[in-house]
């Protein structure tokens, strides 16, 4: 279980307590959380599942792996050096207190 | 007047994806998702890929859980069929015997595997791979089989190929057959159908092209289960299991009895909406007028899918906006991933960048010297990068993509 925070682009956010076994992504999709689309499923395929990791947040993350890195070159909103792709955070209790920002589009 | 009651026939990728998009846009009407199949409605991607290997499992196909319809008042009806549009009452009637009445409709039913049009194609051990069901039956005999089987698969499109390859990891002995002369003729350039076909063959996959299926043989009359396989010419390949993969069918029964307008799909406007304009049409099963094609096209994939229920969901709260989201797909072969962006069928022009003797590279389509699509193996980030560019309207000329060391990914390193 961790209790992630989505930061909309509006100001607004959606505090969520996802329990494991889950990824960031699915914690969005599953509360329908507008701005993942993860159409891909969590493949590592599509790129629409982007988020930019809060500056000011401590939680330590996985490393990033090849694949992600690869599809973070094509997201449709900017990457960034904070930048994920939600699929491929698992949660854990690790993640509590994760603070992410939806980007403006995801396609 | 805005519509106060939707109801979407087809609870699959487009339809669950509908209910939700038309609570994300604020709608609080009632939302009524009518499936005829009895689970939670899932993702049909995996079943010939992660499924089959036994890494995904049957709850990890969930699109949404089940308290997410409740959540959302979405009243999910499983397990029940949608029999006839009444569209002056406004009414669907539902094999239950219940009837839904509606503001708006959406038709979101999908497609069903075509039959193979030859004698025994009703033989046991002889199946298709649409739905969960089928992919379970499926699992059962790959993943379940003491001894390598020989697995003819019939066609070879991406759910052939997909479930040779997957045959293949298993240790089985597929052998696939295709009409045409090249795999996946009508969805990639030539120059990728070969470049597949030759990594099938290598890790020992057999490929008859140009070939065709006259008759399927078995034990006993014709109810007997499938042990041979007639090729034209007489060819009999030796056969536990037989996988046909010869394309889909829309699902336009309602459609037609309805009388609304079909061709090959439903056919829609920009708007989604069919020739009646309180029922709408999205996914598998809707014909619609693509910018990027420049003609009706009816595409089978999530993106497209899940897209169209956004717009459908859109149109119907009131906020149109016509349905121009660029086309794309991928697929897993073995290690192979291959991700297509727009649409190449009709280019005249193909120019490879990258390492195909590696693997990975992707071949740029072009149509009059205009980028039309790009098909990579194992490059996302070409992949992501030309989907972008290929919506912006792409400034890529096929001399830049054949210079020496062109690379778009330093090409377009400054965000765009
Ligand atoms: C094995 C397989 C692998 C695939 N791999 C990929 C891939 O890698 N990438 C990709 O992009 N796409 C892939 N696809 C395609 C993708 O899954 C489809 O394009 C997508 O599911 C289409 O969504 P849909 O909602 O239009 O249709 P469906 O998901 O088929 O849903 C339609 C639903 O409507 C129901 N229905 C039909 N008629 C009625 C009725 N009268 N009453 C009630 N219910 C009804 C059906 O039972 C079905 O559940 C794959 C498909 C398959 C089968
Ligand atoms: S869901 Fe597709 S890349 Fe994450």
């Amino acid at each position: 279980m961790a209790r992630i925070t989505y930061k909309h682009p509006n100001g607004t956010e959606t505090v969520l307590e996802v329990p494991a076994p889950n990824t960031v992504m699915r914690g969005a999709k599953i509360n329908n959380v507008v701005g993942i689309e993860a159409q891909c499923g969590g493949s590592a395929q599509c790129g629409t599942c982007h988020v930019y990791i809060d500056e000011a947040c401590t939680v330590s993350l996985p490393e990033m792996a090849d694949d992600e890195d690869e599809v973070l070159y094509g997201t449709a909103s900017p990457r960034r050096d904070s930048s994920r792709l939600s699929c491929q955070l698992q949660i854990s209790d690790a993640l509590d207190g994760l603070v992410v920002h939806l980007p403006e589009r995801q396609s | 007047m805005a519509a106060r009651s939707v109801v979407i026939v087809g609870a699959g990728q487009a339809g669950s994806d509908t209910a939700a998009a038309l609570r994300s846009h604020g709608f609080d009407g009632r939302v009524t998702l009518v499936g005829e199949e009895p689970w939670l409605p899932y993702q049909r991607p995996p079943l010939s890929k992660a499924y089959q290997a036994g890494t995904v499992g049957q709850e990890e196909l969930e699109l949404r859980p089940a308290s997410f319809y409740a959540d959302q008042r979405i009243e999910l009806l499983r397990g029940d069929r949608a029999v006839k549009i009444d569209r002056e009452l406004r009414t669907l009637l539902l094999d239950s015997g219940r009837t839904l009445p509606y503001d708006a409709l959406v038709l979101a039913t999908g497609a069903r595997p075509r039959a193979l049009p030859v004698p025994g194609a009703q033989r046991p051990g002889v199946l298709a791979l649409r739905g969960l069901d089928d992919a379970e039956a499926l699992r059962q005999q790959l993943a379940g089989a003491e001894r390598p089987l020989q697995v003819v698969v019939v066609g070879a499109g991406f759910i052939g190929l997909e479930v040779a390859a997957t045959a293949r990891e298993l240790g089985h002995h597929p052998t696939v057959v295709e009409a045409l002369p090249r795999v996946l003729a009508r969805a990639v350039s030539p120059v990728m159908s070969d470049w597949l076909a030759a990594e099938h063959r290598r890790r020992g996959t057999a490929l008859l092209l140009r070939r065709e299926v006259v008759a399927l043989h078995g034990a006993g009359t014709g109810d007997g289960p499938v042990q041979v396989v007639e090729l034209d010419g007489g060819t009999r390949l030796p056969a536990d299991l037989v996988v046909v993969g010869i394309g889909v069918l829309p699902n336009v029964g309602l459609a037609v009895e309805a009388g609304l307008n079909v061709g090959d799909g439903v056919l829609v406007d920009e708007q989604l909406r069919t020739s009646d304009p309180a029922i709408h049409a999205v996914g598998d099963c809707a014909r619609f007028p693509s910018v990027h094609a420049g003609r009706p096209l009816r595409l089978e994939s999530v993106q497209n899918a899940s897209d169209q229920a956004r717009t459908v969901a859109a149109v119907i709260c009131g906020e149109p906006a016509p349905y121009r989201a660029l086309p794309w797909f991928w697929s897993q072969q073995f290690t192979l991933r291959l991700q297509i962006a727009g649409i190449t069928a009709g280019h005249d022009e193909a120019v490879t960048a990258g390492d195909p003797e590696q693997g990975r590279f992707s071949v740029f389509c072009f149509r009059h010297g205009r980028l039309v699509g790009v098909e990579s193996v194992n490059r996302p980030a070409d992949h992501g990068i030309a989907r972008r560019l290929l919506a912006a309207g792409p400034d890529l000329t096929p001399e830049e993509v054949a210079a020496p060391g062109f690379d778009l990914k330093r090409r377009t390193a400054q965000p765009v």
